[in-house]
């Protein structure tokens, strides 16, 4: 069964967003919100592992993206930006949502 | 094996309970214990996995006499008495941490289709085989 997982803290801060790379399946979804927003950044760590992924559609939440000065020409080549109603339709389309605290 | 509460109103679901912290710096540990014997009060099909910091909640000889905390460790080994007895810990994040399997507490239950034979209740499981459990579940609550 496929799982939305949900990341919400810096990459730079800890390991939450490596670990949810380790352990998603093919199929599942990754979605960046608020501080996890900074992994999606081109030429980070984080955005060379979230690449690493195999069959795994990667997020970001565009109005966390915004309020932190993050435009589209920032962010790592394969990451989707979705808004509020997007966050809710992922939440839909997978069968369960995983959040890594 | 009955699969059906008794009030015959419920599904049976898999619930996995993901532990990732520590046990006495933040109180996501202890919560997460919390949560786990209520959940376990309504007869579902209980998990739990302990990876990344999360594996020091295990460790055996804990005492905080001096921090002014209560230690709750103890408590996981009374989980099998609520028929709570699948706890999945991650390899290498033992590893990654210097723990080894024997510095975690044993933590046994009573298996009531096989005679009452005491029994481990903690399985290691490396990153793939916890990413399969992770994908078999129908709820994940992280803590």
């Amino acid at each position: 069964m496929s799982i939305l997982h949900t990341i919400s803290k810096s990459p730079f801060q800890n390991q939450s967003l490596s670990s949810c790379v380790a352990h998603a399946s093919s199929g599942d979804a990754i979605l960046m919100i608020e501080d996890a927003v900074y992994g999606a950044v081109s030429g980070t760590a984080a955005a060379a592992q979230l690449a690493e992924g195999e069959n795994i559609s990667i997020y970001a939440l565009g109005p966390d993206l915004s309020a932190r000065g993050l435009g589209e020409a920032k962010l790592a080549e394969g990451i989707n930006i979705v808004d509020y109603d997007g966050f809710v339709e992922l939440a839909v389309e997978y069968d369960k949502t995983q959040s890594w605290l | 094996m009955n699969d059906m509460p008794e009030d015959g109103g419920g599904v049976v679901k898999k619930f996995l309970y993901v532990n990732r912290k520590a046990p006495y710096g933040t109180i996501y540990a202890q919560e997460s214990l919390e949560v786990v014997l209520i959940g376990a009060a309504f007869e579902q099909d209980v998990s739990l996995a302990f990876l990344d910091d999360g594996v020091f909640q295990l460790v055996k000889g804990q005492n905080t006499d001096d921090i002014g905390v209560k230690n709750f460790s103890p408590t996981y080994r009374a989980l099998g008495d609520f028929e709570v007895t699948k706890l999945f810990v991650e390899k290498e994040s033992l590893a990654e941490r210097g723990l080894t399997e024997d510095d975690l507490m044993e933590i046994m239950y009573e298996d009531e289709d096989d005679d009452w034979e005491e029994k481990p209740s903690i399985t290691f499981v490396n990153k793939s085989e916890l990413a399969a459990i992770m994908a078999d579940q129908d709820v994940i609550l992280s803590f």
